[in-house]
């Protein structure tokens, strides 16, 4: 994902836009929490869906985010890439390992040693 | 071929059209509009649902456990499975089922045992990896995945491109060089199992399709047992040739059900909508664009129907597969494209199907074969030679 990391309040949500995209929220130690998607039902796309995450967090909570009309396949390949580093998926999450795809990360490498 | 539906088909039509419009509509209307799937219970519900009526796995071939209907009947039954915003890629969101890989219906029998029927209970999925980076089109010519012996059978090393579901699947049929030639002749199909070691999916593949990735696929010494091998050494391209034709007919018509879709919604628009004192409808222009979106969908609609039978009467059906492939997906097109002029800003927003089925179209004019190999596979067929 793109940008860089922006603390998660109201003024931080109110730069961000009503755009289609994905997001993704960490703690201050840098763990991922969760990797979420602005849809088309998305009430105000990324912003109101940050604004909604805001409503429950606690503090010292980061995101970043990244527009895009490919939210959806998008989303399935930063889970994707999450599950191949960490062998499951950000606490938060309400997908299922299982229903993540497998890859590879860094073919070549990791994968030749 | 007669141009009047039996009785029987005019009822299968009534019946599968009353199923789009009363359990698929109301339940898409609360997905994401590029969604590809239902909620899991919406799912199970409908799959019973539709396999009470007797419907279920309508590219399962008779023998296999599939339903009883001929191809002409499928292909009218794809033109209304379609005519909802995800139909065109995803018809009822496959409540409906797939026929699994056409290619392991002629498998051995030790295959079928483990892939095959496994794959018709549900229990296990599958991809079709051909393309590679060096091409798609001519695949037996671009193929440079090389398979070499093994003491116990072959050993797979290269990439495949644009691969669907390869992420997910737990085996998928691979296609290899293992002869000297470089055409047709040396290219071999593998069952490749997705946990043997050096199978790895690379990199995810964004595309038109939000809800559809696809996948690159690298093999790094995989092994596969000389007992994968499907069909023949050297003879890939030769399994399941007459099946994939005949999938390719409601493939396509899949795209004038998307059309007969988007016209009735222009239509209705057209006589709603006012400018200048009065109906769109009303406009010569306007009405131009729906008698041209008409005449695209009853050619379009023909030439399905017409390959259909064709291949229901046992006669040699590769023109007309071409045709009705090539004619569908550029028409379905075309009627997509003008019924969202006729919307004008509203067409363009996301708050009607035109955006989505605009996207996933133009991928139809490419997918399957695109439009000039059908010309080269029809053309091969009126005037005869190889094309090579």
């Amino acid at each position: 994902v793109g940008r860089q990391w922006r603390l998660l309040t109201e003024q931080g949500v109110r730069t961000v836009g009503g755009y289609l995209g994905v997001y993704e929220l960490r703690e201050g130690s840098g763990e991922v929490i969760r990797i979420g998607y602005a849809g088309s039902r998305s009430l105000h796309g990324l912003g109101g869906e940050l604004r909604e995450r805001l409503a429950h967090a606690g503090p010292d909570i980061w995101f970043r985010f990244e527009i895009t009309s490919a939210y959806l396949s998008r989303h399935q390949e930063l889970l994707m890439q999450y599950k191949a580093v960490h062998a499951r998926l950000p606490r938060d999450n309400p997908e299922r390992p299982e229903q993540v795809g497998r890859l590879t990360v860094n073919f070549g490498q990791d994968a030749r040693r | 071929m007669d141009l009047e539906l039996t009785d029987e088909q005019k009822s299968v039509v009534q019946t599968i059209r009353r199923f789009v419009q009363e359990e698929i509509i109301p339940l898409e209307q609360a997905l994401d509009y590029d969604a590809d799937t239902l909620e899991s219970e919406d799912e199970a519900r409908l799959i019973a649902k539709v396999k009470q009526m007797g419907f279920y796995g309508l590219g399962i071939p008779e023998e296999f456990g599939g339903p009883a209907v001929d191809l002409v009947t499928r292909t009218l039954i794809a033109m209304e499975l379609s005519q909802h915003r995800a139909g065109l890629y995803a018809p009822c969101y496959g409540v409906f089922g797939g026929g699994g890989a056409a290619q392991l219906f002629e498998a051995s029998e030790e295959q079928k045992e483990r892939f095959l029927y496994p794959t018709l209970r549900g229990e296990k999925t599958s991809f079709f990896a051909l393309t590679e980076p060096s091409g798609g089109s001519d695949p037996a010519r671009a193929i440079q995945m090389r398979a070499r012996r093994a003491d116990d059978g072959w050993i797979l090393n290269g990439t495949k491109l644009y691969i669907a579901d390869a992420d997910k699947a737990d085996f998928g049929l691979v296609f290899a060089r293992t002869g000297e030639s470089k055409g047709r002749d040396g290219v071999t199909c593998f069952i490749v199992e997705t946990d043997s070691p050096g199978f790895h999916v690379t990199r995810v593949t964004h595309t038109l399709r939000n809800a559809k990735y696809a996948t690159e696929v690298q093999f790094d010494d995989v092994r596969v047992p000389a007992a994968n091998i499907l069909g023949e050494l050297n003879a890939g391209f030769a399994i399941a040739n007459d099946r994939l034709m005949r999938e390719r007919i409601p493939y396509s018509a899949n795209c004038i059900g998307v059309a007969i879709m988007a016209q009735r919604l222009a239509i209705a628009y057209a006589k709603q909508r006012e400018t200048f004192g009065a109906p769109l409808s009303t406009r010569q222009s306007i009405q131009w664009m729906i008698v041209d979106n008409e005449i695209d969908i009853r050619s379009g609609r023909w030439f399905v129907l017409q390959a259909a039978a064709k291949a229901d009467r046992g006669e040699r059906f590769h023109a007309e597969a071409a045709l009705a492939k090539l004619v569908a997906t550029e028409a379905g097109g075309r009627v997509v494209d003008r019924s969202m002029q006729i919307f004008g800003g509203a067409g363009v927003s996301k708050d009607h199907p035109f955006d989505r089925w605009y996207r996933e179209m133009r991928i139809r004019r490419i997918g399957e074969g695109p439009s000039e190999v059908q010309r080269l596979v029809a053309a091969r067929e009126l005037i005869g030679g190889s094309f090579k």
